[in-house]
Formats: C-alpha cells, sequence, structure tokens
C-alpha cells in the first residue's frame, strides 16, 4: 500500500511538473492543481499511512496521526483561493491581450 | 517635559496640518506652529538640569533582543542642536506661512516638515545608535519629499532623486559603520560607546568603521567630493532650503562628527581624511560660489563651504578647534538661515533670482537690505558681526594646524577660502542691493509684510548680538564644547571676545577681507576666467554613473528574466531536483523500520484509475474539456483515499473543493479556447518530459522512503491525542487542533483565503471598468449555445433541496468538534448550495434574493474569529484561549457549549463569503458576456403567459 502511496504522488508530481512546463494557462493551471494534489498527499503521507484508525475519539487503541490532516484541510481549501486567483489572472490577461500565451512574446516583438 | 515627548510631538503632529488643510492656510500653518512651539517649551524645561551638568534620560526596551531601544538622553550637544532644529523651526514655519502661494498645499507641504523636524529631533537626542539610524534614514527621505515639494518642476524631482541617493548611500554606509562600533564597543548606547575611546581605537576594525561612518557624515553635510548634491536640492521651495540645506539637516552629518569626537578624534587617520575633506570643501565651496548668478546657488555653495570649515575644526582633534566649530555652528545657523529667507523676499518681490538682472535693491527694500547685508556682511567676517568671532577662532586653529608636514599648508588654504568667502559676500550685497536702479525687473520689487521680513530679522538680531557681546553666549557655547569634549580633554580657557590682540588670525583675517574686496572688484574679469575654463559637471557625471548602474542591472538581470514563465519553471525545478538529489546522496538514513501493508484488489483499481486518469491528462491535456473530467477523477480518488486512510475530515472537505473548483473552472473555460494548440518542438516536450519523470521519480523516492520509517523525532500529535477531549472539549481531533490548538493558524488562514476572494472581485471589478467591458459585450459564444438556461427540472430540484443542503450545513458544523465536520466543511456545502441555485435559476434571480453581501459575510467571519480571540483577553487569557462548558437544559440531552463553536462560526462565514465571492465574480463576467439573461427563472413555465419577454419579473 505505501508504494501505491508513493507512486501515486510521483505519477500526479510528473503529471503536474509536465503541465506547468505547457505554454498556455490552462494547462499550466490543470498542472498546478495537479502539484497541489501531490503535495497534499505527500504532507498527509507524513502522518504514515493507517486504516480504519480516525482521529475521533473513542475507546479504540490507536488513532491515526491527526497534525498533518488538520494541515492538509486548511491547504485544501486554500489552494482553491490560490487557483481561483490564478484563474482570474489568466482571464483578465487573456481578455485583456487575446492572448493566453503564459511567456512574454520575445524581445522585439513587444515593446516593454 | 519626558524627552519622549519632545521627540514624538513632531511625529504626532505631523497628522494635523495634512487634516487641517482644509481649515485654511491660516489654521494649518497656526497649528504646525503650535505643535513646534510646545516641543521647544518642552525641550527649554530640561534646560535647568542641562545647564546644571546633568544628562536627562529616557527609556523603553523596544527589542532588547537586537540591542534596540528607545534610549534617548539630552545633553549640552543635543539640547544646542534641538533648540537650533526647533527654534529655527518655528521662524520658518512663519515664513513659510506667507512665502507659499495660494496654489500650494499647504497641509502636504507642513505634514512633511513636521516629519523631518521629528526625525531631525529624533537624531540628536537618540542614545542607542540603532534608533538614530532609523532617525537618520527618516531624515533621508522627508528630505526627499520636501525638495521634490513642487512636484510639477523637473529640477525638483531630479534634485530630490539625486539627494535621496546620495544620502541614502550614505545613510547605507553609515549603519555598517555605526554596527562595527557597536560591535567593539559591546553596547549599541552611545553613552557606552563613548566611554570605549581607547577600545575602539585599538581595534583593528577602526579602520573600517572610521570610513564607514565618515561616508555617511560627509554624505549628509555636502562634504567633497559628495557636495555636488546641495546645490541641486536648492529646487526646493526657500523655506526648505534655509531649514534643511543650511541650519539643520546638512548638520546632521556635523552633529555625528562631533558627538563621536570623543571616541574617533585625535588619530592621524581623522585628522588627515576630515581636515583634508573638509579644507577642500571650504576652498572649493567658496569659489564655485563667487562665480554662481543664481542667489540661492550661490548661497548653496557658499554652504558647503562653511560646512567644510565646520568639518575642518573638527578634524584638528583638538579642544579649541572643537570650541570654534561649535560657535561657527551656531553663527552659521544664524546668518545663513538669514540670507536664505532673504533670497527668498527677493525672489518674490523681483521674480528673478539671477544676480545679473538684479542690482540698487537698496532704495526699493531697505528692509530687505539692512537684514541681508548684515547677515552677508557677517558671513564675510566683519567685526561686531558673529561670523567675524568664529571665522577668527578658525584661523586660529588653522595657524596652528599641520597637514602632511607642510605648516603653511592649512593656513594658506584657509585664508584662501575666507577669502572667496568675503568676496562672494560682497558680490551678494553689492551686485543686488547696491548701483543704479534697474528698470527692467521682471516684477516690481517691494519690501514685504513683516511676516516674511520677521523671521530673518529676529536672526539677524542674534548675529549682531552675539557679535558685539560674544561673553553672553560664552557660557553655552562653553557648555556645548564640554558634551562635544566628553571629558577626553579640557574645555579651553580661551574667552570668546572681539579683540584678541595683535595675533596671526587678525592679520589673516585683515588679508582675507582685503583680498575679497580686491576680489570683488575684480570680479568681471575673474569670471570670464572662470567661464572660459573647461570643469567636470558633477550632475552630468551623476547621471552617467546612474545611467551606468542601470544598464549593468539591466543587462545583468535581463538574460535571467526574461519574461518566459515556462523557463523560470523548469529553472525552479531543475534546482529543487539538484539540490535534493545532492541531499539524497551525500546524506545518510537507515533501513526500514515499518512493514509494507498489503493492497486489496480495490486499492489497486483505486490506484490505477488515479495513475491513468493524471497520465491520459497528460495526453489529453489540449482537449481543455476533457482535462477538466480527468483532474475530476484525480480528486475523486484522492479523496477516496483520505477515506481509506482515517481521513474523513479531509475526504469531506477534498469532495466539496472539488466541487467549487470544477465550477470555476467550467465558468473560466467558458472563455478561454477550448483546445490548446500544439505549439512546442518535440525536443521541448522531451526536455519537460524528463524534468517531469525526474520531479516524479524524487517525489516518489521520497515518499516511498519516510513512509517506510517511523518518524525521526517524537511527533507532538501525542500531545493532540491526549488533550484535545481534556483541553478542548471535542472528540474530533483535527477539528480541536484547527478551532483551537493551531486556531492562530487557522485565523490567519480565513484571512488569506478572504483577502484571495477580495483579490479576485477587485479583478473583475477592474476588468469590467476597462476596455475589456466592451469585447465582452460584443463577444460571440464560440459555440452553439444551449436553449432553455434554466431547465424546469433542475429549478425545481435544487430549491426543493435548498433546504435540505442548509440542513445538512448546520449538521456538519454543530457535529464538527466530536464527528467529523466543522466549519470549513460546513461552509463549503452551503456553499455549493447557493452556487446550485445560481447555476439553476440564474444569476440575476439569487442576486435578488440575496440579503448580504458577500464581503460583509467575509468581514463578519473574520471579525466574530478574531473578537472570539480577542474575548479571551477579557479573562486575562492570551488571544483565542478557548473555553466550554456542558450545560442541560430538559427535555434535551447533555450537550456542550465551547467558545471554541463561535470561531468556527467565522471560519465557517468566511469560507461561505470567500467561495461565493470569487464564483460570483466569475459569473458575473459571463453575464456581461452573453448580455442580459432570460428574464425568467424558468424557461418554461407552464403557469407564466410566455409572451412579453420584455416585463420585468422578480426584482
Amino acid at each position: 500500500m505505501e508504494f501505491l502511496v508513493a507512486s501515486a504522488i510521483g505519477v500526479l508530481t510528473a503529471a503536474g511538473l509536465y503541465l506547468v512546463l505547457r505554454l498556455r494557462t490552462f494547462p499550466v493551471i490543470m498542472g498546478t492543481s495537479l502539484l497541489t494534489y501531490a503535495v497534499n498527499v505527500f504532507l498527509f503521507a507524513s502522518g504514515r499511512l493507517a486504516t480504519g484508525a480516525p482521529p475521533i475519539l473513542t475507546d479504540a487503541e490507536r488513532y491515526t496521526d491527526p497534525l498533518p490532516q488538520a494541515l492538509v484541510l486548511t491547504a485544501i481549501v486554500i489552494s482553491f483561493g490560490m487557483t481561483a486567483v490564478v484563474v482570474m489572472i489568466a482571464l483578465g490577461a487573456y481578455l485583456g491581450a487575446d492572448d493566453d500565451h503564459v511567456d512574454d512574446a520575445p524581445a522585439g516583438e513587444d515593446a516593454r | 517635559m519626558s524627552l519622549f515627548l519632545i521627540v514624538a510631538l513632531p511625529f504626532l503632529g505631523a497628522m494635523l496640518p495634512g487634516l487641517m488643510n482644509a481649515a485654511g492656510r491660516q489654521a494649518c500653518a497656526g497649528v504646525t506652529f503650535t505643535v513646534t512651539l510646545l516641543a521647544l517649551v518642552g525641550l527649554l524645561t530640561n534646560l535647568p538640569a542641562v545647564l546644571a551638568g546633568e544628562i536627562v534620560s529616557a527609556r523603553v526596551a523596544w527589542l532588547p533582543g537586537l540591542g534596540l531601544d528607545v534610549t534617548l538622553w539630552l545633553d549640552g550637544l543635543g539640547f544646542f542642536f534641538a533648540a537650533l532644529i526647533l527654534g529655527i523651526g518655528l521662524l520658518i514655519i512663519a515664513y513659510a506661512r506667507h512665502y507659499l502661494s495660494r496654489d500650494d498645499h499647504m497641509g502636504e507641504f507642513f505634514t512633511y516638515l513636521l516629519l523631518f523636524q521629528g526625525a531631525m529631533v529624533g537624531i540628536v537626542l537618540s542614545d542607542n545608535v540603532l534608533l538614530l539610524l532609523v532617525f537618520w534614514e527618516l531624515t533621508s527621505l522627508s528630505s526627499f519629499l520636501l525638495i521634490g515639494y513642487w512636484k510639477h518642476l523637473p529640477e525638483g524631482r531630479q534634485g530630490a532623486r539625486m539627494a535621496l541617493a546620495v544620502t541614502g548611500m550614505g545613510g547605507l554606509a553609515l549603519i555598517g559603520g555605526m554596527l562595527i562600533l557597536g560591535r567593539i564597543a559591546g553596547s549599541y548606547e552611545l553613552s557606552v560607546i563613548l566611554e570605549n575611546r581607547d577600545a575602539i581605537q585599538a581595534s583593528p576594525l577602526y579602520h573600517p568603521a572610521l570610513v564607514l561612518i565618515l561616508l555617511g557624515c560627509f554624505t549628509k553635510s555636502a562634504q567633497f567630493p559628495f557636495h555636488f548634491w546641495l546645490p541641486h536640492a536648492m529646487a526646493a521651495p526657500t523655506p526648505v532650503s534655509a531649514y534643511l540645506h543650511s541650519a539643520t539637516m546638512v548638520k546632521a552629518g556635523i552633529f555625528l562628527l562631533a558627538r563621536l569626537w570623543p571616541v574617533l578624534s585625535g588619530t592621524t587617520e581623522w585628522f588627515v581624511l576630515v581636515t583634508g575633506a573638509g579644507l577642500i570643501t571650504m576652498v572649493l565651496g567658496a569659489t564655485i560660489a563667487l562665480f554662481k548668478h543664481d542667489l540661492k546657488a550661490l548661497l548653496a555653495f557658499s554652504t558647503v563651504s562653511h560646512l567644510g570649515l565646520i568639518t575642518m575644526l573638527l578634524g584638528t582633534g583638538t579642544a579649541f578647534g572643537a570650541m570654534a566649530a561649535v560657535f561657527h555652528i551656531l553663527n552659521h545657523a544664524t546668518f545663513k538661515a538669514a540670507l536664505f529667507m532673504s533670497a527668498g523676499i527677493i525672489d518674490h518681490g523681483a521674480h528673478t533670482r539671477d544676480i545679473r538682472h538684479l542690482g540698487g535693491l537698496r532704495r526699493l527694500m531697505p528692509v530687505t537690505f539692512v537684514i541681508a547685508t548684515l547677515a552677508a556682511l557677517s558671513m564675510a567676517g566683519i567685526p561686531l558681526l558673529n561670523g567675524f568671532l568664529s571665522k577668527e577662532m578658525m584661523l586660529e586653529e588653522a595657524a596652528h594646524t599641520t597637514l602632511f608636514d607642510l605648516p603653511w599648508l592649512v593656513p594658506a588654504l584657509a585664508v584662501l577660502g575666507s577669502l572667496f568667502s568675503a568676496a562672494y559676500c560682497f558680490r551678494f550685497v553689492g551686485q543686488v542691493f547696491f548701483g543704479p536702479v534697474r528698470d527692467d525687473y521682471p516684477s516690481h520689487p517691494h519690501d514685504p509684510g513683516p511676516g516674511l521680513w520677521g523671521p530673518p530679522a529676529l536672526l539677524v538680531v542674534l548675529v549682531v548680538g552675539i557679535g558685539v557681546m560674544p561673553f553672553l553666549a560664552e557660557p553655552f557655547v562653553k557648555l556645548v564644547t564640554a558634551a562635544v569634549l566628553g571629558g577626553t580633554a579640557e574645555v579651553p580657557g580661551a574667552h570668546l571676545a572681539i579683540w584678541h590682540g595683535l595675533t596671526p588670525a587678525l592679520y589673516m583675517s585683515i588679508v582675507a577681507v582685503g583680498g575679497g574686496l580686491l576680489l570683488f572688484l575684480a570680479h568681471r574679469p575673474a569670471q570670464r576666467l572662470w567661464d572660459g575654463t573647461p570643469r567636470p559637471e558633477a550632475k552630468a557625471l551623476f547621471d552617467g554613473l546612474v545611467a551606468g548602474a542601470v544598464g549593468l542591472a539591466r543587462r545583468t538581470v535581463a538574460p535571467l528574466h526574461d519574461g518566459a514563465f515556462s523557463r523560470y519553471a523548469a529553472i525552479l525545478a531543475v534546482t529543487v531536483l539538484a539540490v535534493g538529489a545532492h541531499a539524497w546522496l551525500t546524506g545518510a538514513s537507515e533501513g526500514p523500520s515499518r512493514t509494507m501493508q498489503t493492497p486489496s484488489v480495490v486499492h489497486v483499481a483505486g490506484w490505477a484509475m488515479l495513475v491513468a486518469a493524471a497520465g491520459a491528462l497528460v495526453f489529453f491535456h489540449r482537449n481543455r474539456l476533457l482535462s477538466l473530467i480527468l483532474i475530476g477523477i484525480v480528486g475523486l480518488m484522492v479523496t477516496a483515499g483520505f477515506v481509506l486512510f482515517s481521513a474523513p475530515d479531509l475526504a469531506m472537505t477534498q469532495l466539496t473543493v472539488e466541487v467549487v473548483t470544477i465550477i470555476l473552472l467550467l465558468l473560466a473555460l467558458n472563455f478561454l479556447p477550448n483546445r490548446t494548440p500544439v505549439e512546442s518542438s518535440s525536443l521541448r516536450r522531451v526536455r519537460d518530459g524528463a524534468i517531469a519523470v525526474a520531479g516524479g521519480l524524487a517525489t516518489m523516492a521520497l515518499a516511498w522512503h519516510y513512509l517506510l520509517r517511523d518518524t525521526v523525532a517524537p511527533s507532538i500529535s501525542e500531545f493532540h491525542l491526549a488533550n484535545s477531549y481534556k483541553g478542548g472539549g471535542g472528540t474530533n481531533v483535527v477539528n480541536v487542533i484547527l478551532v483551537d490548538f493551531r486556531g492562530f493558524d487557522t485565523y490567519g488562514e480565513i484571512i488569506v483565503l478572504s483577502i484571495a476572494a477580495l483579490l479576485i472581485f477587485a479583478l473583475t471589478e477592474a476588468l469590467l471598468s476597462g476596455p475589456v467591458r466592451a469585447r465582452l459585450l460584443n463577444r460571440v459564444p464560440d459555440q452553439a449555445r444551449a436553449g432553455g438556461t434554466h431547465p424546469m427540472l433542475m429549478v425545481i430540484v435544487t430549491r426543493v433541496i435548498m433546504p435540505v443542503v442548509m440542513l445538512v450545513g448546520f449538521y456538519i458544523f454543530l457535529r464538527g468538534h466530536n464527528e467529523p465536520g466543522g466549519g470549513f466543511i460546513a461552509g463549503l456545502i452551503v456553499s455549493i448550495g447557493f452556487v446550485m441555485q445560481y447555476m439553476a435559476s440564474g444569476f440575476a434571480w439569487t442576486s435578488a434574493r440575496l440579503k448580504y453581501p458577500y464581503h460583509g459575510v467575509i468581514g463578519a467571519g473574520v471579525l466574530t474569529a478574531g473578537l472570539t480571540g480577542i474575548g479571551s483577553w477579557f479573562f486575562g487569557a492570551p488571544f483565542l484561549t478557548s473555553a466550554f462548558t456542558y450545560v442541560r437544559i430538559p427535555p434535551f440531552d447533555k450537550f456542550e457549549l465551547a467558545t471554541a463553536a463561535i470561531f468556527d462560526l467565522g471560519v465557517f462565514l468566511a469560507v461561505v463569503g470567500a467561495v461565493m465571492l470569487s464564483l460570483e465574480s466569475f459569473s458575473r463576467l459571463a453575464r456581461r458576456a452573453h448580455g442580459p439573461e432570460d428574464d425568467y427563472p424558468m424557461g418554461v413555465d407552464p403557469s407564466r403567459d410566455d409572451l412579453p419577454r420584455t416585463t420585468e419579473m422578480g426584482a
């Protein structure tokens, strides 16, 4: 199971990185979303993996680590805010200049 | 009055003139005057203690860990400067009231002036050198504002920038020097530093410290080779020139030289550097001044020259030199401020400051003539005026000073400087006031009202008073001198007197004045000679230097920072990988300590779906709608993973965030192209693929590594698990961590989320008010639109389940403390409920039913959370301490009341507000794009006579 999680993190990171390196805004946003998943799962997994041991206090013997969960919970919500801002900026740039490239035009074509 | 108050008064008062600008010019000037007067009176209440030789001090700890405390002290030297600053400040304020025209924003001027005044007083009263440095930088900044006060004048802006650049650079050097000094002395308190003369002068760091501090002082006090900024700063209004550039700010460097005199002076290096720079500045400034035609430029260079004189005196390192310097600071402040104000009066009356266009003003402006002439003659060193006394002391000191083993060098240069000084003074008087009355003045010159000539007249009274009765000033000058010497030398016994007998100084003085007179008479040929001599132009050199630095920076940065985001991302990824690889290869770790858990078929299937979706996303990312679906699958699988690995809270959060994110991306995709074109070369794709695979393998290896090992140090989670119920009153440990143990973090996080939402709102507003608006209105959708935007079935279903959604949200919120749930999740669920209404019934219908704007909801959330935290202060507990109790109201079961729940309510509100504000902003763009939407919330409604489509319904 540990291998599955680790490899899932790896796959998410690889796919995210590849998309982040694309030239248009939309795939880059997709890439950052994938990277967000990867980072969140990575952080979450730092509490190690435990099944059937939620951090809800009962008579149970063991609980999984609650701290990474609390960190990741806010991270998920904030990453929504971050995605929304990036999308808004991308949209504004596209609507304003009719261009959704993430890179500036090479010098010469466009006056700074 | 407490020293704190004296320093704080100008700062506090600085707000008043700006606020009172609408109340009129008189009120503005009046309040500024009153504030300054209060500070001056407060200073004078400390006079008896200072006269008694005590040192008044005040201290409050600020950042003791850094050695930075607000410690102030007041001795003779500090008192002298503070009195100069506040006293001349009063006169300047009165003068500026009448000088500024109706078009000038007076409140702004006086606000800057008071800021400057406060910073200056701060410098001279600081005991802590770090505090002094703070004030030092503040004077640079406020003088920048004052010099550039006339924003429409390019000279003003350029002069301000040059002054800031030069004094700012010097300030940086000074910071270095002072830190070294504090390091050697082991304390940043001046009073301690001043007692460590031997340790400082013996230290190997003495030389770097000395050079750095001198750089700071010389730039501030316009000493050669940094003298060039001062004349350019004269583009400022005349009151500023009179205040900053003659009486106070340029004396800050001199002040620091005097302040540090006990520990720095007396060495050869000090002598050569300070005296040398002073002498050069004195002669150079005086020479240039003679040939300037602008009255203010003449005075500016003469100020440079006199500052050089004072610097030279401090450089000699003798007690007599220090006394002469102190005396000349006083005298120079009186006559030079009066001269500047006179120049302002002439400018005011004749509308020109060019000497070539003036002359004969003696008859037209008799009052100004008397004032300016007395001040100028004092500057020239004519007996019975105060300038004569200190200048003779200077010559006396110069006669005993030997530089570079050449006994004649210093006296000769001192006489030369005085000679030019006398010559330009004679020129000032002779070519402006004497000569025939002309008929081609730009304006008819006349004496102004007493509001303008009163302040300089008062100063001239001092000029004559001290000049005739120097013995009155003697005790005070000696007191200040004693403070400068700081016990390292005896205060000289020499007296301030007009007649010292036939001393060498007297002969030198006679030579200087006589020579000056001859030079004045020969001014015309001398000017021709001067004009014909090529000279380096300081401003051109400076501008060239700045342009060179800018060019260098641009050439360095441009290749690195070329605006290609994908390149930055690649560089960043490779760098992180390289650093990680280095750590991986050089670090050591132990073998696995945990055993691997066996996955079931379901687990493998979930993993396979996630991997397949992520892989497909890469291959099909050009089809944007498809990629949204694929990323949705990834999100679902991550959620399932959270469920599996005992994280119900995370699963609920991820699921709800997933929903709003997809809606948001759909809204955005509405405007963006539906496909991503193929642009990058295959080589580039291979490169990116290599980086991506390397990054993926690295994170996988890292995760794999730590998943098989136990934590290096015990986790603090044990504490949370043990205290969640006992201390926080909740059994859902994740929620208790969020709202209690780490409530402050959460508080910060909801604020970040709120700011993000407000940012989106602001961006939307900016877009909709700019050219994008027209573009959106004219936009033709690139795909056919579905008919019936509001299907009846969806409208009815969403309305019916709305109360259910609210109920679920409420339930999730309430149980959050003990079971999975809480403010974040409940907020997201309720948001989804709202979004459903928007989607089904349309923007207009939903907005019309909205009672509270989302900004208000955000604000209410953050405030609720914040006030809950503050509430604990009333019980003497730190911010966000939580409390809980159990109550029982029959017939209900026992239940818990916790302050954490109120905090969670704040979180809930902030999340709802932020999510809704973001989505609403996006849909407002969409609304613009598609023109007026259907008037009816239902596309087809059998109960409605469906003909008049223009009738307003609902709102």
